[in-house]
């Protein structure tokens, strides 16, 4: 089944928060979903599917549906592969309005890591005893940097990336986030600032990693029918893709993620190539992390992504492949330390036109989200979706 | 420098053999009985055939580092990787008993069983 077309995102909504002591979970995901449906022109009434994943309290859309009062549900997915869930919740979601299950979609996103005080980077990970994999990994301190940064060793190893490469995604970043009010890292940063600050799990540095930050956010995907009734501009789903990584029985590759196999999928369905995208929500939990995924979504060759991103090739206005006008994960936002749905969002508003004056992209036609759950050191889960304006 | 202390591996009905041949010194390789191919993590499924039927060889104990990172934010450090051992697989482990800077991809590397936290013998490398 296609659903190229079938489906459209009416309504963003980015809590503004980036550390909520005053505001449980529950909360924040009730004020996204809030800001959402008042930018859609929508209520809970008219909600007939909700998603959600891991980072939802409680029995997941059993819970978040009853705290809400959405009592018009008849379609849910708690799909959870970690950041990138929110991307495939669009795949899924169109998917569903196609089939006929729903005709709005509300997706939500929540956390507190910060106030929590969680080690987010630096304390190992423990997915629990049962997961068959916890007792042959855990043991040796696998945190979310150290994953990462081995990924990073073995791709400059193969390909001669350096660490200053790596450095310019960063400084893309914050060239972008210094018009986001709302970002938590506003300064503009230069290479020698990435690769001059603290060296957290080499090769990675401070730098190099995302924010921590609590927060939320939502979007409503709707059928076309409720689109067309609408005042809002809504943005159409034109293809997704979804795939696991791993590492595959012992045959270990970390130089490439599953955007290898998601990509391909969206760019098939809808009908596009990566020469035609305008805007990319790329994600950013670490600069490496956008390294491989932009060459596997085939923007450039595999092993060239370094020199591709060097020079301000993804900064809005100079570079060929805008990315992240927000600040992105890097800079501005990565709630519950999962960037995915805010992936969605600033793709939306660029296909609007409503990012921020200085890094609009002119005429933005196609826009493309991705999402990276998991980690880039073992096991991930890679989404894709393409998105289009109304008319695309 | 005190090193890291390994935290005790949780140990279930799948790997308890796996476990009781380390604290014996013997690293035991998963091996497809219906392909003949190695795998790793250890597991009674073979994740080649779906099958039950996986045996288990010696490791040599030999290998190289495929990637490694040094975890300098934390006290004390410690070295994370994945060896590339001779049979052709690809395994987690730290890297002990050596001067982290002086560790590179590529680097041959022996087996040297470290003891963890409640007595527990887990596989680790050291440079050859």
């Amino acid at each position: 089944m296609h659903t190229r077309g079938k489906a459209f995102i009416a309504g963003i909504s980015e809590h503004p928060t980036r550390k909520a002591v005053d505001t449980s979970v529950a909360q924040l995901h009730a004020e996204s979903a809030r800001g959402a449906l008042d930018d859609a022109g929508l209520s809970i009434e008219d909600v007939d599917a909700y998603y959600c994943a891991g980072d939802a309290p409680g029995l997941g859309p059993l819970s978040m549906v009853e705290y809400m009062g959405l009592r018009n549900v008849r379609h849910m997915d708690a799909t959870d592969v970690g950041g990138s869930s929110y991307v495939l919740h669009v795949g899924h979601a169109a998917q569903a309005i196609a089939a006929g299950k729903c005709k709005v979609a509300l997706i939500t996103l929540a956390g507190r890591p910060r106030s929590e005080g969680m080690a987010t980077g630096t304390a190992p990970r423990n997915y629990g005893d049962a997961s068959p994999d916890v007792p042959f990994e855990f043991i040796y301190g696998p945190t979310v940097v150290n994953m990462y940064g081995m990924a990073a060793r073995r791709h400059m190893h193969e390909f001669g990336t350096t660490s200053e490469q790596l450095a310019w995604i960063k400084v893309a970043a914050s060239h972008h986030a210094q018009h986001n009010e709302h970002a938590m890292l506003r300064n503009v940063v230069t290479v020698d600032d990435v690769v001059n600050s603290p060296m957290i799990s080499d090769p990675l540095h401070r730098l190099d990693c995302c924010v921590i930050s609590d927060g939320g956010g939502a979007f409503v995907v709707v059928a076309p029918e409720v689109a067309a009734s609408l005042k809002r501009d809504c943005v159409k789903v034109l293809g997704c893709g979804e795939a696991p990584k791993n590492l595959m029985s012992g045959q270990v590759d970390l130089t490439y993620t599953g955007a290898r196999w998601s990509g391909p999928q969206a760019f098939e369905e809808a009908g596009v190539a990566p020469g035609d995208i305008d805007y990319a929500s790329i994600y950013d939990s670490f600069t490496i992390t956008v390294l491989e995924t932009i060459e596997d979504l085939g923007f450039c060759e595999k092993g060239k992504g370094g020199a591709f991103v060097s020079d301000g090739n993804l900064i809005a206005g100079t570079g060929k492949l805008p990315f992240n006008t927000d600040g992105g994960g890097l800079c501005n936002n990565h709630p519950m330390n999962r960037g995915g749905l805010t992936k969605v969002l600033e793709a939306v508003r660029q296909l609007r036109d409503e990012a921020h004056p200085a890094v609009q992209v002119k005429d933005c036609q196609l826009a493309l989200a991705h999402g990276t759950g998991g980690s880039l050191g073992t096991r991930m889960g890679s989404s894709t979706t393409i998105l289009g304006r109304a008319d695309a | 420098m005190s090193a890291r202390k390994i935290p005790a591996p949780p140990t279930n009905v799948e790997n308890e053999d796996f476990w009781a041949a380390c604290n014996e010194g013997r690293l035991m390789l998963p091996r497809c009985g219906d392909t003949g191919k190695f795998f790793w993590y250890p597991r009674k499924i073979s994740p080649f055939t779906l099958s039950g039927n996986v045996e288990t060889v010696e490791a040599a104990g030999t290998g190289e580092i495929y990637t490694y990172s040094v975890m300098r934010r934390s006290d004390p450090q410690y070295a994370i990787g994945y060896v590339r051992l001779d049979e052709g697989i690809t395994m987690m482990t730290n890297f002990v008993d050596c001067d982290f800077d002086s560790l590179a991809v590529g680097m041959k590397v022996r087996l040297v069983f470290v003891e963890a936290e409640g007595g527990q013998k887990v596989p680790c490398f050291t440079p050859a």
